[in-house]
C-alpha cells in the first residue's frame, strides 16, 4: 500500500497524485502561464499609449483613469460572465477580463513613472537635440522604468491569482484543477494546484525584480549613495545636537 | 445585443426576484455577509495597524501582508476552506475567506497612514505634553484618515468581489445567479447576474466614497494643506517615484 494509500485516504498532501497526474499538472500550468503572459503583455501594449494620451492631453487623464478604476471595481466572476456573450466560451473571455484589470494598475504606474522624470533632464535632452520620440524612448522611458516595473509586478502577481477564476468558463489553468478537485472532493488536487499557483506568482515576481535590476543598473548605485548620504546627515545631526547641548 | 435584451427580460421577470433562489434573497445574503465581514476585518486590522503605527514597529509585516494577499488566489482559499473540516459549518468558509482578504488592504493602508503622519506635527504635539493615547486619537488618527479610508474602500470592494466568488465554492450571494446560469447554459441569466454584481460593487464603492467625505475630520483644511504640501515636495530634490 504505502504510496497508493494517500490517494485512497484522500490526503491533502499526496506524492502519488503528483507522480501519476504530472502531465495534467503540467498542462494546467502551461495554460496558466500562457493566459497570464498574454494578458499582461497585451495589457502593457494598451496601457502604454493610454498613459501617453493621458499625459499629453490633461482632459483625457480624468476619463482614462476613472474608467480603468471603475473596471477594477467589477468583481472578476461578473467580468468574465459579462464577456462570455461577446466571445463565447473561450480563452479570449479570460484574457480580455485580465487585460482590463491590469490596465488600472499599469496606466497609473506608467503615468506616475513618466511624471517623475525631472523637468531639467527633459530640457537637457531637448537641448542636446533629442526629438520627441527619441526623448520618450531614450530618456523618459528608462527613467520611468522603476515605477513601471513596480506596476508590472503588482499586475502580474494579481493576474496569476485571478486566472484561476477563468475555471468558470473552463480556461483557468490551475483553477480548472481546483474546480474539478472541489467537485470530486479530491483534496490533493486542490492543494497541489493552489500551491503551484502561489509558486507561479512568486517566481514571476522574482523574475520581474531581476529584470528591473538588469534594466536599471543605475538605481542601485543611487540607492547606495542615498543611504550613505542619509547616514552622514544623521551623524552630522547628532554632532550638531551634542554641540547645542 | 441578444444577450442584453435577454438579460433585461430576465431582470424584468418578477419570478426571478422572489423565493429562495431569487435576486432579493441572494442580494440579502451578499450584503449581510459583506457587511459583517467588513466589520470583523476592521475590528481585527485597525487596532493592530494603529498600534503598530503608533509605536512604529512591524512595518515589514504590515507592508508584506498586502503582497501575500495579492498572490494567493481567492478561489483556492475558498475551495481549500470548503474541503477542510470547516466546510460543513455553513457560512464559515466564506466568512473566513472574506476576512482573510479584507484584512491586508486595511492593515497596510492604516499602518502607512500612521507612519506618514507628519513627524514634525507629532513631535510638536508631544512637546505640548500630549500623552500617548491623546497623540494617537487627536493627531495621528486624523492625519492618517485619508489612507485608512482608502484601505476601507479597497477592502469593501474586495469583500464584495470575494463574496461573489463564494458561489463557486457553493456559498450564497449574488454569484450564485451567475454560476447557476453557467450551469444551465442560460446566458441571459449569467449576464443579468453579472450586471447585478457589478452594480452592487459600484454602489458599495460610491457609498464608501461618500462616507469618506462625510466623516473627514479635516474636511475644510485638507485641500489647503495638500496644496502647501506639494510645493514642499517640489522643493526637495530627487523625490522618490510614486
Amino acid at each position: 500500500m504505502g504510496a497508493q494509500g494517500c490517494l485512497e485516504a484522500n490526503d491533502w498532501i499526496c506524492g502519488e497524485y503528483v507522480r501519476t497526474r504530472s502531465q495534467e499538472l503540467l498542462d494546467a500550468t502551461v495554460q496558466h502561464v500562457g493566459i497570464t503572459l498574454v494578458s499582461v503583455v497585451i495589457g502593457l501594449l494598451i496601457a502604454f499609449p493610454l498613459a501617453l494620451i493621458a499625459r499629453r492631453w490633461r482632459a483625457a487623464a480624468g476619463p482614462v483613469l476613472g474608467l480603468t478604476t471603475i473596471l477594477y471595481t467589477v468583481p472578476s466572476l461578473a467580468m468574465f460572465a459579462l464577456l462570455t456573450p461577446v466571445f463565447g466560451v473561450s480563452a479570449a473571455v479570460v484574457v480580455t477580463g485580465l487585460v482590463l484589470y491590469s490596465l488600472t494598475i499599469l496606466v497609473r504606474n506608467i503615468l506616475a513613472g513618466l511624471e517623475s522624470v525631472p523637468q531639467e533632464v527633459r530640457e537637457a535632452a531637448r537641448g542636446m537635440g533629442y526629438g520627441p520620440v527619441k526623448l520618450l524612448f531614450g530618456v523618459e522611458l528608462p527613467l520611468a522604468l522603476p515605477a513601471l516595473t513596480a506596476g508590472l509586478r503588482i499586475a502580474t502577481v494579481s493576474t496569476v491569482a485571478m486566472t484561476t477564476i477563468g475555471a468558470v468558463v473552463g480556461y483557468g489553468g490551475l483553477g480548472n484543477l481546483i474546480s474539478s478537485g472541489m467537485e470530486g472532493f479530491f483534496k490533493a488536487e486542490v492543494l497541489t494546484a493552489s500551491v503551484l499557483c502561489v509558486l507561479l506568482a512568486v517566481v514571476a515576481d522574482v523574475l520581474l525584480i531581476g529584470l528591473q535590476r538588469l534594466l536599471t543598473p543605475w538605481t542601485r548605485a543611487q540607492a547606495r549613495a542615498r543611504s550613505r548620504a542619509r547616514r552622514e546627515r544623521r551623524a552630522a545631526d547628532r554632532t550638531a545636537k551634542k554641540a547645542v547641548a | 445585443m441578444d444577450a442584453i435584451t435577454g438579460a433585461w427580460d430576465w431582470l424584468a421577470a418578477s419570478a426571478n426576484w422572489a423565493g429562495e433562489k431569487g435576486v432579493w434573497h441572494r442580494l440579502g445574503e451578499h450584503v449581510y455577509l459583506s457587511a459583517m465581514c467588513l466589520a470583523i476585518s476592521c475590528l481585527i486590522a485597525l487596532p493592530v495597524a494603529l498600534y503598530l503605527g503608533h509605536i512604529g514597529k512591524g512595518g515589514a509585516l504590515a507592508v508584506n501582508i498586502s503582497n501575500v494577499g495579492r498572490a494567493v488566489p481567492t478561489f483556492a482559499v475558498l475551495v481549500l476552506l470548503t474541503l477542510s473540516p470547516l466546510g460543513t459549518a455553513g457560512d464559515w468558509p466564506t466568512i473566513i475567506a472574506l476576512v482573510l482578504f479584507a484584512v491586508p488592504p486595511l492593515l497596510t493602508n492604516a499602518y502607512v497612514g500612521m507612519r506618514e503622519a507628519d513627524r514634525d506635527v507629532v513631535e510638536a504635539a508631544r512637546g505640548m505634553g500630549m500623552s500617548g493615547p491623546q497623540l494617537l486619537l487627536r493627531v495621528e488618527l486624523p492625519l492618517a484618515y485619508p489612507l485608512i479610508m482608502t484601505g476601507l474602500r479597497s477592502a469593501g470592494v474586495q469583500v464584495v468581489a470575494t463574496a461573489t466568488l463564494a458561489a463557486l465554492a457553493g456559498g450564497g450571494g449574488l454569484g450564485r445567479i451567475i454560476t447557476a446560469g453557467f450551469g444551465n447554459y442560460n446566458t441571459p441569466q449569467v449576464v443579468a447576474g453579472a450586471v447585478l454584481v457589478a452594480v452592487l460593487a459600484l454602489l458599495v464603492e460610491g457609498l464608501l466614497v461618500l462616507t469618506d467625505r462625510a466623516f473627514d475630520p479635516m474636511r475644510r483644511g485638507r485641500s489647503r494643506s495638500r496644496k502647501s504640501r506639494t510645493t514642499a515636495d517640489d522643493a526637495t530634490p530627487a523625490g522618490s517615484p510614486a
